[in-house]
């Protein structure tokens, strides 16, 4: 294989391991947030309980709320001194603060508002009646999910995943906060990106990072919108 | 099979209070829009959960709030048509039909064997569908594809909320017939959900009238229809009885021939062997009345019958005929029923205009 074809080669080690870093962060905080999103999304889409508007506000808060702010309410919670970090710490041996899967619970965390956003408008598409015909049908509440509403939303889940993706590739300020900014270990691409943009002279460093970044955003967006349509389409039936 | 219903629900400013009991058969839940006719199916269904109620399929309890049981409508073993089809848009129409065949229970519990996917692609003429997508149909396709899903789901009862009401007369005139078919060859029972009296007396064995939430009356149709009582709250113009004919003979003049307890009557051609019985339906303002039995009258259609019982209301007089154990519904002027000095008992001869018995009317039976 060519050396130009294998991408650790495109960019210094520095570099490279940033960008693998947040890769690897994205991939694990997208699917590991994923059930949840769908799960939340249903939630909000099609059930009504007490304390709806609290888990709604729960679920969008680190969207508006400071990301220096998240990241430290992660630290107090998941630190290792933290009301839940000691006891996963304790019971797993799982250490998040300053660790790159400290990273993926901060990326999971910001850019879940943003997955369950895309899902939960998936399902507001479908026709609760659809549903109904299955149930009469025969087909209990789960085969009616399986059956008849995931397919149909299928394209709306696959956008929500991968704005959450892209978000992650991008998430700073929680990330920073929660897991600090070390090199091989928690060193992501834009806390890359602001330790070059540091150093007098750093930006020519950083301008193929943030090439990445605007790339991998406009693409993330171009994506879910057409997989937005998707949707529409699929539920028409055209 | 019988399904008996008896179930009160409030709804903000509507209380729904049903009581009725569906023979087998086909049975017509008609009222207005508004009257809670679609509130009733969905409860049989499981959609809606009254407040009180109790709803048995033979001996299935499909509800009983007293005894906590409700069974989901997966459980309930009913295929729905609904009033918009609600195909699967992402299935094809073979893998829609085949959809319910899939929860279907595999003992089959008809005497038939449970329905056959060959047999049902036959009866509604699904065969060029098979492969198209619903957004490929026409609203008569569709509606099609519904039944033919709901009866491979292999229910135990068949509900039908208006499955029509999308389609012009044309389409509806096509489909009717597959209703007869269903209700005469299957052994399913039927609810069907319908404010088109002209459907209903040519479907129903039995009809439920409801009325702003309310039970009106619930009986056979062939009573309810001739009932004079009754007919305002159908509808005074489209209100009309429905009698059993059996064709007699084809005629060389292109006319056929049925035989009916008033007497012969001779229709349009009806392409039908001889022996075959038929339901017409006559509707009152279709029918003049004579005390002697009329001559020189282009009329070909003159049933004698006796007065059963005479209504006068401000509008008019219903007068209800006897023809052996059938009745026949007249609507006439108050003035005429004055000058003729109608009174029950009396013997009167009934012409029925030709165009009172059209094809669409005639039902098999």
């Amino acid at each position: 294989m060519p050396d130009w074809f294998t991408p650790a080669n495109w960019f210094t080690p520095d570099e490279w391991r940033a960008v693998a870093l947040s890769l690897r962060v994205s991939v694990w905080a997208t699917a590991l947030s994923l059930p949840l999103g769908i799960y939340t999304a249903h939630l909000l889409a099609r059930r009504d309980f007490w304390g709806k508007h609290i888990v709604n506000g729960l679920v969008h808060l680190p969207l508006i709320l400071p990301p220096v702010v998240t990241g430290y309410l992660l630290l107090l919670a998941f630190g290792r001194k933290g009301f839940i970090g000691q006891y996963l710490d304790q019971w797993f041996g799982l250490v998040l603060a300053f660790k790159w899967t400290g990273a993926v619970l901060a990326a999971a965390v910001m850019a879940f508002p943003l997955m369950v956003r895309a899902i939960r408008m998936a399902f507001e598409a479908v026709d609760p009646k659809l549903e109904q015909a299955a149930g009469t049908l025969g087909a209990s509440p789960l085969w009616v999910f399986l059956s008849v509403t995931l397919p149909l939303i299928l394209p709306g889940i696959i956008a929500g995943a991968v704005l959450a993706f892209a978000k992650a590739m991008g998430e700073f300020g929680a990330t920073i906060t929660f897991v600090s900014n070390i090199p091989g270990q928690t060193q992501t691409l834009p806390s890359a990106i602001y330790t070059f943009l540091q150093v007098p002279g750093g930006d020519s460093q950083a301008f193929r990072l943030v090439l990445i970044s605007i790339a991998v955003a406009m693409l993330a967006l171009i994506l879910s919108e057409f997989l937005s349509r998707a949707v529409a389409r699929r539920i028409k039936g055209t | 099979m019988s399904l008996s219903v008896a179930l009160s629900h409030q709804f903000p400013g509507f209380t729904l209070e049903v009581n009725f009991t569906a023979t087998p058969g086909l049975t017509a839940l008609f009222g207005k829009s508004g009257s809670g006719k679609t509130s009733v199916i969905n409860a049989v269904a499981g959609l809606l959960h009254p407040d009180q109620g109790r709803i048995t399929a033979d001996n299935t309890t499909l509800l009983d709030t007293r005894a906590a049981i409700n069974l989901p409508p997966h459980r309930r073993r009913l295929g729905y048509v609904f009033q918009d089809a609600r195909l699967f848009p992402h299935l094809t129409v073979s893998q829609n039909l085949a959809y319910g065949r899939w929860f279907a229970p595999k003992t089959p519990n008809l005497k038939n064997g449970g329905p056959n996917f060959d047999d049902i692609i036959d009866l509604l003429g699904l065969n060029a569908l098979l492969n198209r997508r619903p957004t490929a149909l026409s609203g008569g396709e569709k509606s099609r594809v519904a039944i033919g899903r709901a009866l491979l789901s292999n229910p135990a009862l068949l509900l039908m909320d208006e499955p029509f009401a999308a389609l012009d007369e044309a389409r509806k005139a096509e489909l009717l017939p597959y209703i007869e078919t269903l209700r005469d060859q299957t052994q399913i029972p039927i609810l069907y959900v319908s404010h088109a009296l002209a459907e209903v007396a040519r479907l129903a064995t039995t009809i439920v009238v409801l009325d702003q939430g309310r039970t009106l009356r619930a009986g056979p149709a062939a009573d309810l229809l001739a009932d004079p009582d009754l007919a305002p709250s159908l509808g005074i113009r489209a209100a009309g009885a429905v009698l059993t004919a059996t064709v007699t003979a084809q005629n060389s003049d292109g006319l056929t021939q049925l035989h009916t307890h008033g007497g012969p009557i001779w229709l349009p051609k009806i392409a039908v062997a001889p022996g075959t019985k038929l339901r017409i339906r006559i509707a009152v303002q279709d029918v003049i009345l004579a005390r002697q039995r009329p001559e020189g009258l282009s009329a070909l259609n003159i049933l004698q019958a006796t007065i059963t019982e005479i209504r006068l209301s401000e509008d008019g007089a219903l007068i209800q005929l006897g023809l052996g154990p059938e009745h026949l519904l007249a609507r006439i002027t108050r003035r005429s029923a004055e000058a003729l000095a109608l009174c029950p008992g009396q013997t009167v001869f009934a012409i029925v205009k030709s165009v009172a018995a059209a094809q669409t009317d005639v039902g098999t039976r």
